[in-house]
């Protein structure tokens, strides 16, 4: 027990004591939120958008004066015909087009069947998408309203697809994505390095010829590295609470319990990127490419993981970030318990398991196999 | 019993490179100061591995107070002491940090050990809050060596302890290796330095991982088996060549400020010699009958 | 009288409060070669770093290959050549590549380049080596190379820093054979070493203790001055003085 204090006193000393490393562990999370949080947004605000009114009825009067009250849209420009469509994209003078029909409010009463054509720029893809929802979702939610006025004795609901979150705040995807990253980042990539610099150093060498039980020197290095990122959960949770508004739906007890489960999936992942190489360089480029890029492409924070082809969708299950994306958001925005989400949970331990097996398993006493 | 004992080991590292250790043998009796003399690639490093566990050999065997190093690396790890060759101690932790930490490691304290260090240790305590990585090269070394006897170890591998440390530094600890060897610890060290081979009990001499002879200082140098003579003039480039165009002349070497030749036949009249010389107008020409060194030593058994 | 290759006069080197070099003086002629010694830390490297034109002095005078040491450290550079034990040539280049492209970095013509590199591949033995890796050589043969390119541009002098570390001695030896023909063939030798035998075979030494030089003299005249049998006691005695701790 001697050991194990000396070791993870140890540790920590080198950890404060390298002023860079420390700033940039605690500096990181700060920086990635803030940065995803407003100044990456894919939120889009007064975008610009022009109307084409071909009916000119209550319905669509409505409808012009909520696109112009919401936040995300401001009217500049009311076409009058078709042809002018293409010519106000050329001159890049809006996102949008909303085109109302003739006979719009008619038909939406008699026959339900009405359509309003949203013509977006497409050569911004994520905009064009992300826009086009925004119009929808005003659309639809007007229909909402009419047809509740209407009493019909029957209603169609159409299933809202901003679910959970009706802003469309992107802040609910970036949280559980950067968490992911974030934990990634220092658990594995700073315990890998922190492991292999002792190789590099030679005081592996002194460490081996020692009483000392060889994997209680790479457990010991382990811990600093859990205590920090746990501490690092904990900011990112409160700067998402306050700065970005994010609520905690579910249980808080729960979800730092889930936190700390992928902080050991993250260091087992470091163990073994440390068991297979010899020095810092190395092991900082294998946690970069092996596990940074991974987690940013699949854990579907930043693309969307349906849209990708199957078999994209097949690899993405073997990142654990992905379920622990899955779980974050489930906890966090959807309130959700335990019921929901042990699937998850149990794919992430059995990983954990499987690569801290892995990692022990390759743990060489002598210097070389 | 033997303290060390090494039968044979060969060890390579790669298919297509020469093995770093050719099969070498060798004893070290309890207590003994045991030198290990040879330059970079001779084997020594990869000696000192394998004799502390860190490598396996490809085969052969040996065994450190009895027991082998393979099958019982656990108990070794417990009695030996080690000092790799690069300063392997925390550059950013300070002396008083490092020296307890490897206390703890090995299970014991500062307090404890302290009269095993006491020497060496005194000598640095006064920076004992300096960082590791700002102290000079000597005193790195004394901290190094103040852990690797923190645990009072019955046998002490320290490889190449006094490369790149200055003349002062290196005599200094020789002096300290002495009074360790006298509290009963048996020590084997390695070194690139013929010089320092003289302050061994015995000696193994070693070049691309063989052993080319081993013995005391004193029998290698018995042992060179042919009148050295150390020759100078007032023009030692010119005359290094001209030594070496003599039909007599077996081998030539400079020795700074001298060179030292051996003849093809030992009862060669070296006055030949002189009078070669002064009648390529060399002057101040003084020959002299010279006890080898080791460096010597080591040249001849090269050949 | 030969002429003096590097001279200098109160050369100092401060850091803060902290005096590295101090006042040092002392010229070495053409074809010497000059063993600069002194303890870890007692300013050896600085001084060095000072007469090669990478570090600017604080104090005091100097001249290496005719130029001054404060205004002319390019020029310096361009008649100096320089090998150290740690860094000298590229291990994942060839050993052709490595003299072009020390070759290169001097301004040597291509046809010159060219007849020297032959000429030096020659000489050294290394006509079935020359295509391959500079790392899959002996150590003794990478120190001979290094040297050998340190010098290609025929410098006034080469500055060598601790050259022959870990080698066997019959390379040693052969190691220092080449560094009497350079010296003979004109060009100035600075050699710095911890090993003192070394120090034996240069013309003349000096001992910087403190960041002072404290001896400067032949190895006979320093042997005889503090009567001494070897130069390691000469050094040992003069080094136990130091009152600097790193």
């Amino acid at each position: 027990m001697k050991q194990f204090l000396a070791f993870v006193t140890k540790e920590f000393y080198h950890i404060l004591r390298d002023r860079r490393t420390l700033f940039f562990m605690f500096g990181l999370p700060v920086v990635q939120i803030l940065l995803f949080g407003f100044a990456l947004s894919n939120e889009i605000k007064n975008a610009s958008i022009a109307i084409l009114d071909q009916s000119k009825d209550e319905s669509t009067q409505a409808l012009i004066t909520r696109l112009d009250a919401s936040r995300y849209f401001t009217i500049i420009k009311t076409l009058h015909h078709n042809n002018e469509i293409e010519s106000v994209f050329r001159r890049g003078e809006v996102k949008l087009v909303v085109v109302f029909p003739a006979n719009f409010r008619q038909e939406l009463l008699h026959t339900n069947a009405t359509q309003v054509q949203l013509v977006a720029d497409a050569t911004d893809t994520n905009t064009a998408t992300t826009i086009a929802n925004y119009a929808a979702s005003i659309i639809r939610q007007y229909q909402d309203e009419l047809l509740n006025e209407q009493k019909l004795p029957y209603t169609i609901r159409v299933e809202n697809s901003m679910l959970y979150n009706p802003q469309l705040k992107s802040a609910y995807n970036f949280v559980p994505g950067v968490m992911a990253m974030i934990l990634m980042l220092l658990s594995a990539l700073m315990t890998s390095v922190a492991i292999v610099r002792e190789k590099e150093m030679g005081t592996m060498e002194v460490l081996l010829v020692s009483p000392m039980q060889p994997l209680m020197v790479v457990f010991t290095k382990a811990i600093p590295y859990l205590v920090l990122s746990f501490v690092n959960v904990i900011i990112i949770l409160i700067l998402s609470v306050t700065l970005l508004e994010m609520p905690i739906n579910g249980s808080l007890t729960l979800l730092l319990l889930e936190c700390l489960l992928f902080i050991f999936t993250s260091l087992a992942l470091g163990l073994l990127i440390s068991s297979a190489t010899h020095s810092q360089q190395v092991a900082m480029f294998i946690s970069l490419v092996g596990l940074m890029l991974p987690t940013i492409i699949f854990s579907g924070f930043m693309f969307p993981i349906e849209n990708m082809p199957k078999i994209l969708q097949i690899i993405s299950n073997a990142v654990p970030a992905r379920w622990f994306y899955e779980i974050v958001k489930s906890i966090m925005i959807k309130g959700l318990g335990i019921d929901a989400i042990w699937r998850e949970t149990l794919i992430l331990l059995g990983m954990t398991v499987f690569f801290m097996g892995v990692a022990t398993a390759r743990f060489k006493v002598r210097l070389e196999g | 019993m033997n303290a060390v004992e090494v039968n044979n080991i060969v060890k390579s590292y790669n298919r297509g490179k020469p093995q770093a250790l050719r099969g070498l043998s060798f004893q070290v009796q309890p207590g003994e100061l045991f030198g290990l003399i040879g330059p970079d690639g001779a084997g020594k490093t990869s000696l000192f591995r394998i004799l502390t566990t860190l490598l396996l050999p490809d085969s052969g065997a040996a065994t450190v107070l009895g027991y082998d190093t393979v099958k019982d690396y656990k108990i070794i790890r417990r009695l030996v002491g080690y000092m790799p060759g690069r300063f392997s101690l925390y550059q950013d932790l300070t002396v008083a940090e490092n020296i307890n930490f490897f206390a703890t490691v090995f299970n014991t304290t500062v307090a404890e050990n302290y009269h095993l260090i006491k020497d060496i240790y005194q000598q640095i305590e006064p920076f004992k809050h300096r960082k590791a990585g700002a102290l000079s090269g000597g005193m790195k070394q004394k901290l190094a060596l103040s852990c690797a006897l923190i645990h009072k170890p019955q046998v002490l591998f320290l490889d190449e302890p006094t490369t790149g440390v200055d003349a002062v530094s290196r005599k200094e600890f020789w002096e300290m290796l002495k009074k360790l060897k006298n509290q009963g610890i048996t020590i084997l060290v390695s070194t690139p330095y013929m010089d320092e081979a003289s302050l061994c009990d015995r000696v193994a001499l070693v070049q691309h991982g063989t052993i080319l002879d081993i013995n005391t200082p004193q029998g290698i140098i018995q042992n060179f088996g042919k009148p050295l003579w150390s020759v100078r003039s007032n023009d030692i480039y010119r005359l290094l060549n001209d030594l070496r165009a003599h039909d007599a002349t077996y081998s030539c070497y400079a020795f700074g400020e001298t060179h030292h030749i051996t003849l093809k036949e030992d009862d060669f009249p070296i006055d030949i010699i002189y009078q070669y010389l002064q009648s390529k107008r060399h002057e101040s020409i003084e020959i002299q009958q010279i006890k080898p060194n080791i460096e010597d030593c080591f040249m001849a058994l090269m050949e | 009288m030969k002429k003096s290759v590097i001279i200098t006069d109160k050369l100092t080197k401060r850091f803060g409060a902290f005096t590295a070099v101090d006042a040092i003086t002392f010229e070495v002629t053409q074809g010497e070669i000059f063993g600069f010694l002194g303890a870890n830390g007692a300013g050896k490297t600085t001084a060095m770093r000072m007469l090669c034109g990478l570090l600017h002095p604080t104090n005091g005078r100097a001249e290496v290959a005719g130029f001054d040491v404060f205004r002319q450290r390019e020029k310096i550079k361009q008649h100096i050549g320089y090998m150290s034990q740690r860094f000298s040539l590229y291990e994942d280049l060839t050993v052709r590549e490595n003299i072009r492209l020390y070759g290169g970095i001097y301004g040597l013509k291509t046809n010159e380049l060219k007849t020297k590199s032959d000429t030096l591949i020659n000489r050294l033995g290394l006509n079935e080596e020359a295509n391959k890796l500079v790392r899959s050589l002996p150590l003794g043969w990478r120190q001979k190379l290094a040297f050998s390119v340190a010098i290609l541009h025929e410098p006034s002098i080469v500055f060598l820093d601790e050259p022959t570390g870990g080698v066997d001695p019959v390379t040693r030896r052969q190691f220092w054979d080449m560094i009497y023909e350079t010296a003979n063939a004109g060009i100035t030798v600075f050699v710095t070493t911890h090993y003192m035998d070394e120090a034996e075979y240069c013309n003349r030494v000096s001992i910087m203790v403190d960041g002072r030089i404290e001896a400067l003299d032949s190895p006979t005249g320093l042997k005889k001055t503090f009567s001494a049998d070897s130069m390691d006691e000469v050094f040992i005695q003069l080094a136990r003085k130091a009152t600097r701790n790193d």
